[in-house]
């Protein structure tokens, strides 16, 4: 019996889930909490890799994570001005950002559609150079991974109980008492959107120096495997605190990207259907409250229709 | 306290839905005024709040709180002194977040300076809302860390007056704000309203539908019609006063009876 999954592709899965869940934290500050579509995250993604890439390439692999999560909050403040300021409707900022980034991604990448960064010393190698143990040779990606989305995780949960991160989730929650509050709309969408883009921004690079080299479609279809590892984690643990919800968003991420291997290991769905297969779990996830309210309401139609007819 | 002087507002001007909502007027408030406020419907009650609250900036005329010319102020930084109650209860709550994190923004964003964004509650202050929760007799303060979303109207609402009031403001609106509750529940929300205003002489004006509470509540009445005030009782003048009677200074004042069809008459 051929096993369902090996350990090496468990182990990929794990670091992609970790590398996932921090777009899966993006949307999940975007969506769920401002209550905005942001779809600007598939460019931004690549942006953080084509930023990250560059300065890795010069040499600074430690400033690369922050350069591309500066890159990150440029993208998520463009799009928050035009969406507040300009009064562009929010799905609409996002869309056009995101198709602006693929010159400005084209432009970082010194013109070329494909960047590789193979022999240059990245944030994975330093941290190979920690120790010589054969454990760690193996495993030094996903620690590193794992300690990233650990820090990021507790900040955010810190975050959102400062009297910012109060103010940016009761903009999502409920404007009019935002708007009578002392707390300018503005302000508060601004700041999350950035936050989010800094998060996919810092997501896309990870992917990239992990995996060496990357091309301008690195990011594509991004915006919905992120929100269907953020549906499955709130599906799995529901609504409640934020930290409850972070720790949802992570499993959501990780548990995703290892129903994907399985499917493609064990030729359920063939690489090539991937993206249809993040499509229409999304989809469905999203689905599913309306479609169960008109089953029950059939159920309720056809329960009255019987006791009409007695 | 607070001084409008010659306020207008037009909506819609020149065109044929043109509506004067406010003309010239002027309205002076001591520090410590308890005003109920009742008018005619359309009578531009409503708006005189939203140009107090800055919903929107008057056409003409200033509105100066505590010596400070707010005439152009944002609605957002005008709402670190005023504190404000709508009719809907939803509107002063965020429903998904806890009764602690509502308590905990509300008393952030004016107990602390404007830049401290990361500022979060002590454990101190936590024990301050639970305190203050335990004076609403609501058994909220139980509940802390339950969503919102679960609270009645009449708790949500107590709890925006909680909200609002938590440091006190330098005014406080209320504009109908126990009309969509249940005779029982608004009278106890008001019963709080009464303790809160009253323990921290908060300068507040309240929009009311019943008679007999614009009269016994506060310290002075004031009867608007089409954008103006008509009528502004306060003293002896205004504690010999009966509904009966005011109903008929009205008509005298106004030129017109009293059309409101929610008017509470008893």
């Amino acid at each position: 019996m051929p096993t369902i999954l090996s350990p090496t592709a468990f182990q990929t899965a794990l670091e992609v889930g970790a590398i996932y869940s921090l777009v899966a934290l993006a949307l999940f500050i975007s969506f769920s909490i401002l209550d905005i579509a942001d779809l600007s995250t598939d460019g931004c993604y690549t942006l953080g890799f084509a930023v990250g890439a560059t300065v890795t390439l010069a040499g600074h692999p430690i400033l690369a994570l922050f350069a591309a999560m500066l890159a990150g909050v440029c993208s998520g403040f463009i799009t928050a001005f035009l969406q507040t300021r300009l009064g562009v409707q929010s799905i609409l900022a996002g869309i056009i950002v995101n198709t602006g980034l693929y010159t400005v991604n084209l432009a970082v990448m010194g013109w070329s559609s494909n960047l590789s960064i193979y022999g240059s010393d990245t944030i994975f190698t330093l941290t190979k150079k920690l120790s010589d143990s054969d454990f760690w040779k193996d495993w030094h990606e996903l620690f590193l991974l794992c300690a990233i989305v650990l820090v990021v995780s507790v900040l955010i949960c810190l975050f959102f109980s400062t009297r910012l991160g109060l103010s940016i989730r009761a903009t999502g929650d409920n404007v009019d008492m935002v708007r009578a509050s002392s707390i300018n709309p503005v302000f508060t969408i601004t700041v999350g959107l950035c936050l989010a883009n800094a998060l996919t921004a810092l997501s896309g690079c990870l992917y990239g120096l992990l995996n060496k080299s990357c091309d301008i479609n690195l990011g594509t279809g991004m915006v919905t495997v992120a929100l269907a590892s953020l549906v499955i984690g709130e599906s799995l643990v529901g609504k409640g605190s934020v930290r409850r919800r972070v720790i949802g968003v992570i499993i959501g991420a990780v548990l995703y990207r290892i129903i994907i291997a399985i499917a493609i290991s064990a030729n359920i769905v063939p690489t090539e259907c991937f993206k249809l297969v993040s499509g229409v779990i999304v989809a469905v996830a999203i689905a599913a409250p309306q479609v169960k309210k008109m089953a029950a309401l059939q159920r309720q139609k056809l329960a009255a229709k019987a006791k009409g007819g007695q | 306290m607070l001084v409008l002087s010659h306020l207008s507002k037009t909506f819609n001007p020149g065109t044929v839905n043109e509506k004067k909502a406010l003309r010239q007027l002027d309205l002076t408030l001591a520090e410590g005024d308890f005003v109920t406020i009742v008018g005619s419907n359309g009578a531009g009650k409503s708006t005189l709040f939203n140009a107090i609250a800055g919903a929107f900036f008057v056409d003409e005329g200033s509105i100066c709180l505590a010596g400070e010319d707010i005439t152009f102020l944002p609605e957002y930084k005008r709402s670190r002194q005023i504190g404000r109650l709508f009719q809907d209860p939803m509107r002063g709550t965020a429903p998904h977040m806890t009764i602690e994190e509502n308590l905990s923004l509300a008393y952030l964003r004016t107990s602390r300076k404007q830049s401290a964004f990361f500022s979060r509650p002590t454990r101190k202050d936590r024990q301050f809302f639970a305190q203050q929760l335990s004076r609403l007799g609501m058994g909220l303060e139980d509940r802390m860390r339950q969503p919102v979303g679960l609270l009645s109207g009449g708790q949500r609402q107590a709890l925006t007056l909680l909200m609002a009031t938590i440091v006190p403001p330098k005014l406080l609106l209320l504009d109908e704000h126990t009309a969509a509750l249940d005779p029982a529940t608004a009278e106890k929300v008001l019963t709080i309203t009464k303790q809160v205003v009253a323990d921290s002489k908060i300068t507040t004006l309240m929009v009311t539908h019943n008679m007999s509470h614009a009269l016994e509540l506060g310290n002075r009445t004031i009867m608007m019609d089409n954008g103006r005030i008509v009528l502004d009782l306060s003293g002896e003048e205004r504690s010999g006063m009966t509904v009966p009677g005011l109903l008929e200074l009205f008509k005298q004042n106004a030129g017109k009876n009293l059309d409101n069809d929610r008017i509470l008459l008893s």
